[in-house]
């Protein structure tokens, strides 16, 4: 029987700040394509600029508690969480 | 230059293993019509756009693809957590697995391996941007169709998740093709 090791559930509280990251790095991926053939729409860059500033404030509160989701930040800690935190394809 | 983000774009969860839908969604990771080729697709053509916009939007689309191969991956894995050996030669899964176990390879679900002539890139930005519109209604349909393989609803969510991405990369390209058309119209030759 197939079984992958290790438990990698997420607490109910980190699942729900992760959601919300996903979520408004959706809304401002959504807005760069659109601004991608529409870069003067005002009302589009206004919006991204709102969800870009929530989204670099959130992510930075989500790493600060869970750890770094990418190589590029300040690791702070003594040891490199980068690749012990559970992998995006193990999370339950 | 490329940088990874240790999540995935959107959630991939099942409520059950699947080995049959495991090698259904192969399709969108090593298939024609799938993730990969997308991703490849729009990363090479972006360096013959014209336009800054079509540039752009190649490469934000491409590489947002590429996320998209990781949730199919994962999705992939998930649908094999818990197989038992008879589970898999029933689905007809014992081949790939002698080969590959549940590493998720670069196969469409017959067993036919990814090729560079999945792609295209002409060079010339009116045929990529109709090429690329084409290839998002063909990887629409095909989630269309694992849509209806399944009916377990988290596998449901994900994959209409990615249905409708597609939808909204074919308005952007379209969008992009209508800029191109207009620039090339103008163009004055001597």
């Amino acid at each position: 029987m197939i079984s992958y090791s290790r438990n990698n559930q997420l607490s109910i509280q980190q699942n729900a700040m992760l959601m919300d990251v996903q979520k408004l790095q959706f809304a401002v991926l959504d807005l760069a394509l659109y601004l991608d053939t529409h870069p003067n729409d005002p009302v589009a860059l206004f919006r991204h600029k709102a969800y870009a500033n929530q989204l670099m404030q959130l992510r930075e509160a989500y790493e600060a508690q869970y750890g770094p989701l990418t190589i590029f930040g300040n690791e702070m800690g003594d040891t490199w969480r980068y690749i012990n935190s559970p992998w995006p394809w193990e999370i339950k | 230059m490329f940088m990874y983000e240790k999540k995935l774009q959107y959630p991939v969860r099942v409520t059950n293993k699947d080995v049959r839908m495991a090698k259904a969604v192969l399709n969108q990771y090593g298939g024609a019509d799938g993730e990969m080729s997308a991703s490849m697709n729009y990363l090479t053509q972006r360096f013959s756009m014209p336009l800054n916009e079509t540039k752009g939007l190649l490469t934000d689309i491409g590489v947002e693809e590429l996320g998209h191969m990781e949730m199919v991956a994962s999705l992939f894995r998930k649908l094999l957590e818990g197989a038992t050996r008879e589970e898999m030669i029933e689905a007809g899964f014992g081949g790939y697995y002698a080969n590959h176990e549940t590493c998720p390879f670069y196969l469409d679900s017959d067993g036919v391996p990814w090729e560079a002539k999945y792609t295209q890139a002409k060079g010339e930005p009116i045929a990529d941007l109709y090429n690329d519109m084409a290839g998002e209604q063909k990887a629409r349909a095909t989630y269309e169709n694992l849509i209806l393989l399944t009916d377990d609803p988290l596998v449901k969510d994900t994959l209409r998740w990615l249905r409708e991405r597609e939808i909204i990369h074919f308005q952007r390209f379209g969008e992009g093709l209508r800029l191109v058309e207009e620039y090339t119209a103008n163009k004055k030759f001597f």
